[in-house]
């Protein structure tokens, strides 16, 4: 159990975040919307503002832990550019993302948001989980 | 720029510090970690994500019964709420085909964005083609599902 307390206190800073920015500016914290928006040019500096806090945290959280969070990354680049294709057209095709939907959507009780967490779920476990016999 | 838009700016400049660093304490940052929760039949199953998405919504919830209460947000006139409320075929095909790039890649919106400054090539090729997925449906993908606006 111990092993999992940095995930769920760390799980608790992505809902207390989200909560400040509902609360306080009234607006929700999904990402794939942010950066959406800001491609399009949409409220530019807030949503740049969000993006530059969000790319500086792996660099606070080295500060205070003296380290840098792992990131391995198995995937070649062609199924990169494959999966961050599908990502980018998904989530602004399905209006939401892991945050939006599955954060804020759920614990906002919305259907919505609950049948596309559930979609993103399945297809997700689904895809991962057939490319497991693969690898 | 008066001082409420600058004091909008900080919080939210704060808040997306806070994801980022939760991201990168929670494990979330890391594909590895990912792919090893979505992959449920690898016989070394990491249920860590569970408990970020848990923990997440567990604070989520209070929160958001709290909004239910406020007449308006501390530094806005209102809040900005999504509106839709149909299950309808875009919402389920898009969660589905973003749910298949996240699981063969292990990467999603915010924690690919995240790791931008740790400096790993395949994280801006993540990035740039997200990006290109982006701009894709909003545009050209977007005019082509609704001709008639």
């Amino acid at each position: 159990m111990t092993a999992y307390w940095p995930s769920l206190f760390g799980g608790m800073l992505l809902g207390v975040s989200a909560m400040i920015l509902l609360l306080v500016n009234g607006r929700i914290a999904g990402i794939s919307g942010i950066v959406g928006r800001l491609l399009g040019g949409q409220q530019v500096v807030t949503n740049a503002a969000f993006v530059i806090g969000l790319v500086l945290g792996p660099l606070i959280y080295a500060a205070a832990f003296g380290a840098l969070p792992d990131v391995t990354i198995a995937a070649s680049w062609p199924v990169l550019v494959l999966a961050g294709l599908l990502v980018g057209v998904g989530t602004r095709m399905g209006s939401g993302c892991t945050s939006g939907h599955g954060i804020l959507g759920l614990a906002r009780f919305s259907p919505r948001s609950m049948a596309a967490t559930a979609t993103f779920l399945a297809a997700g476990v689904a895809t991962a989980t057939i490319l497991g016999f693969f690898r | 720029m008066n001082a409420l838009n600058l004091a909008r700016l900080g919080v939210t400049l704060l808040a997306g510090a806070l994801f980022g660093f939760g991201l990168s304490l929670s494990g979330m940052l890391d594909p590895a970690r990912v792919i090893g929760f979505l992959d449920v039949a690898s016989g070394a199953w990491d249920p860590s994500l569970m408990f970020v998405l848990g923990g997440a919504v567990a604070v989520a919830i209070p929160g958001v019964m709290l909004q239910r209460r406020l007449a308006r947000p501390v530094l806005e006139e209102t809040f900005h709420m999504p509106q839709a409320t149909v299950i309808d075929r875009p919402l389920l095909l898009g969660a589905a085909l973003f749910g298949i790039g996240w699981g063969v890649a292990g990467l999603c919106p915010g924690p690919a964005v995240s790791a931008l400054s740790l400096g790993l090539m395949p994280v801006f090729v993540f990035v740039a083609a997200m990006a290109a997925g982006m701009l894709l449906h909003d545009g050209p993908l977007k005019r082509l599902r609704a001709p008639r606006s």
